[in-house]
């Protein structure tokens, strides 16, 4: 954080920062500390008094079976958006990188879904796989496949990946073609003249310098899955059927603006907290010492 | 480096033709539905080529006509979307450059503490914390308001970070020689390291911009009436519980959701694709 | 009235016990349109020196004085000085005429103004056809004389140089070399400049300080300071190849050391016994690389006089008009 040089000055740094600070301080940290407290805390049915139940609303959750099954359903979810995002991606990117000739053409349309919001998307998805008139619906009949996402858990899962992934694509594209852009050229010349074939310098030398970009991205990846995606949620299946794709952030939502379960929902707020940090822990100090040389 | 490879090269451009038809399809779809009548949509299975009903989809949807679940007329949808998505985005790259500028070249007490708790915003985005924020920003009175809808978003930390980074990476001798030239420290912020930054600045545009309009949960909860909704939520209240709805009217909403991210990503594609690789790393 | 006045000037870094001293008590007086050339080894505090001059570092301890002024807690821009980096330090993003400009434009000069000083720096540096471009359109040469443009239409009262002209190739290096000397003959700015090349101190200086470890050794003219070195690390510092110091040669006096130049040497039948290990034949003159004892020897011949073989032993005796004498403890010059 040190730069030699700096410039002298008493106040002028603090009106600097200001703005930002009052703004995290008021949005960001007095909700946190609010988050904690309410987690320790029951509302009456009529919001008119608390009390204090300490850990009470954590040990309800952990006891509650639909919740622990949020957790399961998250990390479903999380793990099938991650490896497929990234499989896909690093496939795309793995080709683009071998051609010239329209390659801006192809990076152009891989970039879109990026600007697509997230609930658009699950609108799509929505349109396309519908019952009565989706198009998806329709061939996948015609194939013999029997869909129904609003009745099958797992097709309403399938679903919701889908919409995930496809969404994902684009970013992980980027980074992965930018990371295959950055190996030397010389090192793929040199196992080219040692006699390695384009199988072969993917495995053995692409993909291993791949590595850092590959770790980093699951990380995001994983972080995306987690928070990212409640609007696809909330656009194709709305946690359903029942809460078979409900994951811990619909949750939150679902428990605390319709169920009106503040205490339940900060205590959720809570563990999200955690698990967040956690997973930034890890992305920061792991991830970087892998991708600093 | 010279490399026969016909057949790989077919390969490879098999491959990029059916991640662009695949990612493309979605999209391709919207946009023909949007131009056809309820009635063609419905039709089991929809034409896939683009119908002549263009202007009625599209009329509908900006005037708010159709038989759709909720929302209200696309266009007010899509001023209150811009309106917020630009203060989001104007809101976070001038406060993260000032902050970030009084983070490198200043020395002052509690000047890590500072950094690391705008650092802490990066761990903890609005989804995790939306109940609480609700309350403040009720107790605030800035429910169902553009500010209220924008300012709570401002809070993070990707912008800051990014600029604190490419802040150390200006040579010290820039700031001796401005020194020597008489330049205080506004001066020098506003006729050197601002021009030097327009890169990074264009980048977060982008960035911010997708952020902003792309916002869902947090509008979904802070705006109660119709007339509120960004446009991203307003679709999604089009397709609320109704069965019959005028699929050609949200397809029209989609589409035009999407342009205005779309224009921003492909006019700025350079920059954009540029600083996020460089951000994030 | 001294141009530049340096009393006792200590820098310290950290505070207490725990503190570095890195300039220990350095005191000079530049005169009105002289050049100081401030040479020596990296880390032995030059930099320093010139960047507390110029504003950029906080003075421990010692007055700094320009003309009369009394400078110490003045900002750069206040002290009436201008600076060339060594890494030209242009703002990238403004033109050549901009970049010249900016410290004008600060100083709430007319635009008119302005232009009169920058087009006649320009001038001066053969910059004229390049005043819209950008730095990066430029060569290394070229950008440096942006910089020196930078500081010329300041009009400053002294010009600080911090090794300007170590980024440059060879060539490159003496021709920008002859350009500041034509500078400082045509604009007469009382200037100091920093450099570790002792070739660059012997021609450009007026006079030299010579900095060793934060200690000033050395402020005299480049003769004084090649014939009269007051530090056995001036002689060996200054004068290339440098200064032979003799500890244990059969005539040196013990708690002494001998210094004798190679040019100095000559073959001398009645002088010391030396072990010839490696003769360079540089075309005009020859190097020849001996061993006396256990200590090493360089003896310089012009191209008239024939080379002895390696392997040979030959004697070799020097000048006694031209030796120095220096205290083995302190390295001070015995007079």
């Amino acid at each position: 954080m040190e730069k030699r040089v700096l410039f002298r000055s008493r106040w002028l740094p603090w009106a600097l920062i200001a703005p930002q600070l009052l703004i995290v301080a008021v949005f960001f940290f007095w909700p946190a500390l609010q988050a904690l407290m309410q987690s320790l805390q029951q509302q009456d049915a009529f919001g008119g008094s608390v009390s204090w139940v300490g850990l009470d609303n954590f040990r309800a959750l952990f006891n509650d079976e639909t919740y622990l099954n949020s957790f399961k359903i998250t990390i479903e979810f999380s793990v099938l958006v991650t490896v497929l995002g990234l499989a896909i991606a690093m496939a795309l990117a793995i080709f683009a990188d071998r051609i010239v000739k329209g390659a801006a053409f192809y990076k152009t349309v891989l970039i879109l879904p990026y600007a697509v919001a997230p609930v658009v998307t699950g609108v799509l998805f929505s349109f396309m796989f519908s019952n009565s008139f989706g198009v998806v619906t329709f061939w996948l009949h015609r194939m013999g496949i029997e869909w129904n996402h609003l009745i099958n858990a797992n097709d309403a899962m399938a679903l919701v990946v889908m919409a995930a992934v496809w969404k994902q694509i684009s970013y992980n594209f980027l980074f992965f073609l930018a990371g295959l852009q950055s190996i030397p050229k010389s090192l793929i010349e040199a196992a080219a003249i040692d006699g390695a074939g384009p199988l072969r310098r993917f495995w053995n030398i692409q993909l291993p310098l791949l590595s850092p970009t590959t770790f980093f991205l699951l990380v995001i990846n994983m972080v995306y899955a987690f928070f990212d995606t409640f609007a696809i949620i909330d656009a194709v299946t709305q946690g359903g059927p029942g809460k078979d794709t409900a994951t811990l952030v619909y949750r939150v939502y679902f428990d605390g603006f319709r169920g009106m379960d503040f205490g339940s929902a900060a205590a959720q707020s809570v563990v999200l907290m955690a698990i967040v940090i956690a997973l930034t822990v890890i992305q920061f100090r792991w991830v970087e010492k892998k991708v600093h040389y | 480096m010279i490399e026969r490879r016909p057949g790989l090269t077919a390969l490879s451009h098999g491959v990029m033709i059916l991640g662009v038809l695949a990612i493309a399809f979605p999209l391709y779809l919207a946009f023909v539905a949007s131009t056809h009548l309820p009635g063609e949509i419905m039709q089991v299975p929809m034409p896939l080529t683009p119908g002549s009903h263009f202007w009625d989809s599209y009329g509908a949807a900006l005037a708010g006509r159709g038989h759709v679940g909720g929302g209200g007329s696309v266009s007010r949808m899509i001023w209150v979307s811009l309106v917020i998505t630009l203060i989001i985005t104007f809101g976070k790259i001038s406060i993260s450059l000032l902050s970030a500028f009084a983070v490198v070249y200043f020395r002052f007490p509690l000047r890590s503490l500072c950094f690391w708790a705008i650092f802490i915003t990066l761990m903890l985005p609005v989804e995790v914390r939306i109940g609480p924020t609700y309350e403040v920003v009720a107790r605030l009175g800035m429910v169902n308001s553009f500010a209220g809808l924008s300012i709570p978003l401002i809070a993070s930390a990707t912008a800051t970070f990014l600029f604190r980074q490419f802040f150390l990476t200006i040579p010290d001798e820039l700031v001796e020689a401005a020194r020597v030239d008489g330049a205080g420290p506004m001066r020098f912020f506003f006729d050197i390291l601002l021009p030097m930054s327009v890169t990074s600045i264009a980048a977060l545009f982008v960035i911010q911009f997708i952020y902003g309009w792309n916002q869902y949960l947090w509008p979904l909860i802070i705006a109660t009436s119709e007339e509120m909704y960004p446009v991203v939520v307003g679709i999604k209240a089009m397709i609320g519980s109704e069965v019959a709805v005028d699929w050609n009217v949200v397809m029209a909403t989609a589409v035009l959701a999407m342009l205005p991210p779309a224009a921003v990503v492909l006019l700025m594609q350079k920059w954009f694709v540029k600083g996020l690789v460089d951000t994030e790393k | 009235m001294a141009a530049l006045s340096l009393r006792n000037i200590i820098k310290r870094y950290g505070h207490g016990p725990k503190a570095n001293q890195v300039i220990h008590g350095v005191s000079a007086e530049v005169l009105d349109h002289e050049f100081v050339v401030i040479v020596g080894p990296s880390g032995c505090g030059k930099s320093t020196l010139l960047r507390m001059v110029a504003g950029l570092e906080e003075v421990s301890a010692g007055e700094i004085r320009i003309g009369d002024r009394l400078v110490n807690d003045l900002e750069p821009a206040e002290r009436d000085i201008a600076m060339v980096f060594q890494n030209y330090a242009l703002y990238p993003h403004m033109s050549v005429f901009d970049n010249m400009a900016y410290g004008l434009k600060i100083a709430g000069v007319s635009k008119a103004e302005i232009k009169v000083r920058v087009d006649k720096a320009a001038a001066i540096l053969e910059l004229g056809h390049l005043l819209a471009r950008k730095p990066r359109e430029l060569s290394g040469g070229q950008r440096q004389r942006v910089a020196m443009g930078r500081a010329i239409v300041r009009q400053p009262r002294v010009f600080l140089f911090d090794e300007p002209l170590s980024n440059l190739d060879a060539k490159l290096r003496a021709q920008t070399r002859l350009e500041i000397q034509k500078l400082h003959r045509e604009l007469g700015i009382t200037s100091l400049f920093v450099t570790h090349d002792q070739v660059e101190a012997m021609t450009l200086a007026e006079r030299i300080i010579v900095m060793n470890g934060g200690v000033m050794d050395q402020f005299a003219t480049p003769e004084e300071v090649y014939s009269r070195p007051a530090t056995t690390f001036v002689a060996s510092f200054m004068g290339s190849p440098p200064m032979n110091l003799l500890k244990q040669a059969p005539g040196v006096r013990p708690g002494m050391i001998l210094g004798i130049r190679p040019e100095h040497l000559q073959l001398d039948n009645g002088g010391w016994s030396v072990q010839v290990e490696q003769v360079e034949m540089l075309g005009a003159e020859r190097l020849v690389y001996g061993r006396i004892g256990e200590e090493a020897l360089i003896m310089r011949l012009d191209e008239s006089q024939a080379p002895p073989v390696v392997g040979d032993t030959v004697m070799i005796a020097a000048r006694p008009d031209k030796l120095h004498w220096f205290d083995a403890g302190s390295g001070k010059r015995n007079v």
